[in-house]
């Protein structure tokens, strides 16, 4: 069951080891590295043809010497095979390092493009994608590439120039025993097929079950103070040990293909040197072939299946090359539906701070769905002057959020249009847009870095001063100066170790310094304190003061002091007005009302609580 | 590098992927590594096996150039073609027979190779699990799969393939060196004369790889990192248009990773081909001095030219010497990172092998004098109770007071001082785990659900009995009101919720997982703020219907709302870690301290709204 319901997607998907048009876009990253790999390139040339040469020139000492008993120029054949070493070292130096240092600023890039992309795409795919499977891009699957470019293409090419250097001598040398000794690749282009198709079907098994342990482990580590407090222990390791258990078996599957077809080119390498033996041995007892030759046969053959095994690993490599950027292609290719208009396409990241504007906010019949028509906003039209306090309340579930996620375009509408200070939101830039909203979200969000650095969220314009300024105003500097470090204080992973109520002072913190034109608060003070509250409620004031402000909350003590307040039902925009109009009005928010303050009016009823005193 | 692939290009690949190479030293720290050990050693039978089956087929990959050496010496004398068939099919005998042997040694050794992986996995994930919660509030996700994927990946290679070949290195070296001896002394002596330069770079070379790569597997995990922060948090990122931070944060990172991968490969294309280099000298004295002495008979020519092709044999064990170093120094330098987690002994371990008490626990509660400081910080000061079973203790207190931590103290989420948490007259950290948490259920201010189902999340701390687990996760879902939202998802209670419940709202949330802990029917409940994104009126309905379910139950509420705790037997008024104020509702009200000030607040407030 477990099994069934584990997420498998795109990973298990697994194309072709070779892709013209994956191939073509690969190249596309290696081009601005074009000079170091032509020199690798022609350091593999060098390399090939010099490693044809020792069983060269053993052929000509055992001919031209040892044969003939003659020492004399025996040290010019050693000379010669001193030089060949020598240059060979260099060479490979040479390819080695360039090769395998193009392949990691590839791989830089290739990062660089994921991530920036990964920045642009829309709040909607994340809904969609978990982060495990995403960070599996950036990390395991250019990692794979990055064998393809060190050790894939380039090298692939190294093998191919030693085949034909080698087949070309044994021609030269002799073209009878030539044919007998290539007689044998039909049979490994036979092993060699077999092997590549049964390779890649449990390679792609593999994948999938290395997603799912990525998915597990993230969720789990994440979780595991709930697994510990319920007791889960035992049946998520069972989990765990099951899908742990389905990589193994995977791989233990695996291992037959490559158990049979290393030895397989193993045997038939054998068969070449036994068919050598037997056609040329006869070839020499008759006289037309020299004793050098044949060794020379023997020893070139050894060296001739050697890349032919080795081609056969990099196919390997160059699958799983093609299997990753298919994915990580994949991944580029998804559509960014929410952009900044053309006019706009390039970011100008002085506009973000510039243009403030007076936060004048109109909905006009806005329909949208998360999903199909599932409509979640039903022909919502309401308008926000510019200074102005609006309130949205309502259920769980009325839609409340999805106005904050529409208004900051996280999503598009699907009809109406939403515009701030009379521009149609689709019509700005993405960075414009927002830089003029202050999101205090009731889950803060923390990042790794210094409390100041929380504040400033990377907005270096805001001094020092400023942040503690901010800080000070909703009362979280008291907290913040008791830290150790005060505000150069290490925020561990995503602040657990601040209570929540800190985290939201922090993140009021946070918008206030950034001071936006538009401030918009999602259930933002439901889990403070009343005395934090208070303290909250006057700093809320001094920062709604100079401009529009959105609040969405759940108690509608929160929302009562505002200017205008929008009840929100299965929705529908059902009722506006201020806090007064609204309760004459005798209607929705008149029933939420007297709902709220009932229970606090201690009409609740008797069996509430156990009342043992 | 990459996770699964097999390590291929054993058998007569001569030269290992360009990918993977270095020359690493086998002197460099690796004391954790006797605790890795036994785990491999359960597995002794399948290596003896492997190893059986390696001898053999190394022995008889070895005695190809000795047919072939009387091949030759027969072919300069004159023989038949008889003859010559025989050495022909002799060749090939022997190398089908070396290859049933690979195949064989090749599908046990890997194979346990992947049955430790699996093993370690396990381990790994197991001891995992009972780290407390301080732990992973200071460790990253991404760093912790890190170790379990791409560190295991290096342990793995380390115990299956380097073993391998490192066995078969030693085979074909121990026997090629003796057949070169028995053919001719002085030669082997000047075959083997650079050999020594290769011990001489290995060291050199050695330590500078393991230190290298230790440093980009650490890269590697704050690369990741990096990441995984940047899209968790992917709406407030947004939000502040913080894309470009984000991706300048990556782009230092990840030029780091570049920096200290370059480093590594110049020292790697430094040595490795070095090893070929030196090789090659090798067979220029084999050549220079053997060519003498088939001139001056002391070889024949079939000697000489099997000669040359045991030190072409040699050319593998010598080149995997140095890449079995590396695959060793990588294994130690990941094993070293994992066992840094397995080896952590959790202070609260220590109580697991305390005896669960005779009678099951009915929830009697106490805290005594109870201090508690968290990353040197005071949180809990002198802080003392006690909670009859039924009864209902309330927490009220500003932010940072220590509300939560006095609750997370009572399932020892964190670990309380001896002797001043007690259940049922036992002190907490005597009860074994277990028993403890199952006599205690939570639900924090932030739940955590699972990427399942709403029932399946429900249903989370029973039992997998269907009918009665059905039952209670119905009743449970009841009383947090969860039943009124499950008509409007979807598949209704089927409905998978996303990762970490992004499609439900956080009231949503709240009570799921507020029903999480009634199903788990526990002897004392901790409310957190559990229901601060409820709305009131619902909040109202679950607090009634809770107050039936736990009839005779002990309750500990955490609230910032007077009318959520007012009915509590006792109230508990906390201030920077100490108790400012006790008693009921009434008794503080008429004290007219600090509770009664934020009543007051609270009531001029709905005062104020009822006349306007």
């Amino acid at each position: 069951m477990a099994r069934t319901r584990i997420a498998m997607s795109d990973d298990d998907v697994l194309g072709k080891a070779y892709d013209g048009r994956l191939m073509r876009r690969l190249v596309g990253f290696m081009r601005p590295h074009r000079v170091a790999i032509a020199w690798a390139f022609a350091s593999i040339v060098g390399l090939s043809v010099l490693q044809l040469a020792p069983p060269y020139l053993t052929k000509l000492a055992i001919d031209e010497h040892i044969v003939t008993g003659q020492l004399e120029g025996l040290g010019v054949l050693a000379s010669i095979f001193l030089t060949v070493l020598v240059l060979s070292y260099a060479f490979e130096f040479a390819q080695t390092y360039l090769m395998q240092v193009t392949g990691q600023r590839i791989i830089f890039d290739l990062r660089m493009r994921i991530q920036e992309h990964l920045q642009r795409l829309d709040v909607a795919f994340y809904d969609r994608n978990p982060v495990g499977r995403l960070m599996t891009r950036v990390t395991t699957d250019v990692d794979a590439l990055n064998d393809l470019f060190a050790s894939g293409v380039i090298t692939v090419f190294r093998d191919v120039f030693t085949l034909v250097g080698i087949a070309v001598v044994l021609f030269v040398m002799d073209w009878r025993l030539a044919i007998v000794a290539l007689s044998v690749l039909p049979l490994i282009a036979a092993v060699t097929q077999w092997f590549r198709t049964n390779a890649r079907q449990s390679y792609r098994e593999v994948r999938g079950w290395i997603a799912r342990i990525n998915a597990f482990l993230q969720e789990n580590i994440t979780g595991m103070a709930t697994v510990q407090l319920f007791r889960r222990e035992e049946r998520h390791f069972a989990k765990f040990d099951e899908v742990n258990e389905g990589h193994r078996d995977a791989n233990i599957a695996s291992i037959f293909y490559y158990a049979v077809f290393y030895p397989a080119i193993e045997i038939l390498g054998a068969l070449a040197i036994a068919a050598i033996l037997w056609f040329g041995g006869g070839w020499t007892l008759q006289g037309t072939l020299e004793l050098g030759s044949l060794v020379a046969f023997v020893l070139y053959s050894q060296r001739f299946f050697r890349p032919i095994q080795d081609l056969s690993e990099k196919f390997n490599v160059l699958q799983s090359a093609m299997a990753s950027s298919e994915r990580i292609f994949a991944l580029l290719d998804t559509s960014v539906d929410i952009v900044s208009p053309q006019a706009f396409a390039a970011p100008t990241p002085s506009s973000a701070t510039t243009k403030r504007g007076p936060g004048h906010i109109r909905f006009e019949h806005v329909w949208f769905a998360y999903r199909d028509e599932n409509w979640v906003l039903e022909d919502v039209s309401f308008e926000v002057a510019p200074g102005q306090r609006v309130g949205v309340v309502g259920a769980t579930g009325a839609g409340k959020t999805t106005v904050i996620n529409l208004l900051m375009r996280f999503y598009d509408i699907q009809r109406g249009r939403i515009t701030i200070d009379r521009v149609d939101i689709r019509e700005l830039p993405l960075d414009t847009l927002r830089a003029r909203f202050g999101l205090v979200l009731q889950d803060v969000y923390l990042f790794s870095g210094t409390v100041a650095d929380n504040i400033r969220l990377g907005r270096e314009s805001i001094s020092d001063a400023e942040v503690r300024r901010a800080a000070e105003a909703v009362h979280a500097d008291r907290f913040i100066r008791a830290l150790p470090d005060g505000y150069e204080m290490a925020v561990a992973e995503r602040g657990a170790t601040f209570s929540v109520g800190q985290r939201q002072l922090l993140s009021f913190a946070r918008a206030l310094a950034h001071d936006p034109a538009v401030l918009v608060l999602d259930e933002a003070t439901s889990s403070i304190d009343t005395d934090t509250e208070r303290l909250i409620q006057e700093a809320l004031h001094v920062l709604m003061a100079d401009r529009t402000t959105i609040a969405v909350a759940h108690r509608l003590s929160t929302v009562q002091d505002m200017d205008e307040i929008l009840v929100f039902h299965k929705g529908r925009l059902r009722e506006q007005g201020t806090h007064q109009e609204l309760l004459s009005q005798r209607g929705l928010y008149h029933t939420l009302y007297e709902l709220q303050y009932r229970d606090q009016e201690s009409q609740i009823a008797p069996e509430a609580l156990p009342a043992t005193t | 590098m990459s996770y699964d692939r097999d390590f291929a290009g054993f058998d007569l690949a001569v030269q290992p992927s360009v990918g993977v190479s270095g020359f690493p030293l086998l002197t460099s720290p690796m004391s954790p590594l006797r605790k890795l050990l036994p785990r491999v050693l359960r597995y002794r039978r399948e290596f003896l096996w492997g190893l059986l089956y390696l001898t053999c087929a190394s022995g008889l990959a070895l005695a190809g150039p000795w047919v072939l050496r009387y091949a030759i010496d027969d072919l300069t004398a004159n023989v038949t073609r008889a003859k010559l068939g025989l050495y022909a099919g002799a060749l090939l005998g022997l190398a089908m027979l070396a290859g049933l042997f690979r195949f064989l040694m090749r599908r046990i050794i890997v194979g346990a190779s992947r049955a430790i992986e699996y093993d370690l996995r396990n381990l790994f994930y197991a001891r995992l699990q009972r780290l407390p919660l301080s732990y992973f509030q200071k460790q990253r996700t991404g760093d912790l799969m890190s170790r379990a994927t791409n560190d295991l990946n290096a342990v793995r290679m380390m115990v299956g393939p380097a073993i391998m070949y490192m066995a078969s290195t030693g085979i074909t070296f121990v026997v090629a060196v003796s057949l070169m001896v028995s053919i001719e002394p002085t030669l082997t002596l000047f075959a083997l004369l650079p050999l020594p330069l290769v011990t001489v770079v290995v060291k050199r070379a050695g330590a500078a790889i393991y230190r290298h790569t230790a440093r980009i597997q650490e890269q590697l995990s704050t690369l990741s990192a990096v990441v995984q922060e940047s899209l968790a948090g992917v709406r407030v990122v947004r939000a502040y248009g913080r894309e470009a931070i984000e991706t300048e944060r990556f782009r230092d990172e990840n030029a780091e990773y570049l920096r200290r991968n370059t480093s590594l490969i110049r020292l790697q294309a430094i040595f490795y081909p070095s090893m070929g280099f030196i090789l090659g000298l090798a067979g220029l004295l084999v050549l220079w001095v053997g060519a003498r002495h088939v001139i001056e008979g002391r070889i024949t020519v079939g000697q000489f030219v099997a000669f040359n092709a045991y030190l072409v044999m040699l050319t593998w064990p010598m080149i995997a010497f140095g890449f079995v170093t590396n695959l060793l120094q990588r294994g130690s330098a990941a094993w070293r990172r994992m066992d840094e987690v397995i080896s952590i002994e959790p202070a609260e371990t220590g109580s697991t092998r305390g005896k669960a008490p005779a009678r099951p626990l009915v929830g009697h509660l106490e805290l005594r004098d109870l201090t508690f400081a968290y990353n040197g910080q005071p949180v809990l000061d002198g802080v003392s109770v006690v909670v009859e079973p039924g009864q209902t203790l309330a927490l009220v207190g500003p932010t940072g007071s220590g509300k939560s931590t006095l609750l997370g103290l009572l399932p020892r989420l964190f670990d309380p001082p001896a002797g001043t948490v007690f259940i049922d007259g036992h002190d907490v950290r005597d009860l074994p785990l277990a028993t403890l948490r199952s006599t205690i259920a939570m639900a924090p201010q932030d739940p955590f659900l699972f990427s399942d189902t709403v029932v399946a999340n429900v249903r989370f701390g029973l039992g997998d009995g269907a009918t009665e687990a059905d039952a209670a996760a119905g009743e449970a879902m009841a009383t947090s009101r969860l039943d009124k939202d499950l008509e409007d998802l979807p598949d209704g209670d089927q409905t998978r919720v996303g990762e970490r419940g992004v499609t439900l709202s956080g009231g949503q949330k709240q009570r799921a997982s507020l029903a999480r802990a009634i199903a788990a029917d526990p002897r004392i409940l901790l409310l957190d703020d559990a229901l601060s994104a409820v709305d009131a009126y619902t909040e109202a309905e679950i607090l009634g219907r809770l107050g039936t379910v736990m009839h005779g139950r002990t309750t500990v509420i955490v609230s910032h709302r007077i009318s959520t705790v007012q009915r509590a037997d006792l109230i508990l008024v906390l201030d920077e870690g100490r108790v400012v104020e006790r008693g009921t509702h009434d008794e503080l009200l008429a004290r007219g301290g600090l509770y009664a000030g934020l009543y007051q607040k609270q009531l001029l407030e709905q005062a104020l709204e009822e006349v306007s």
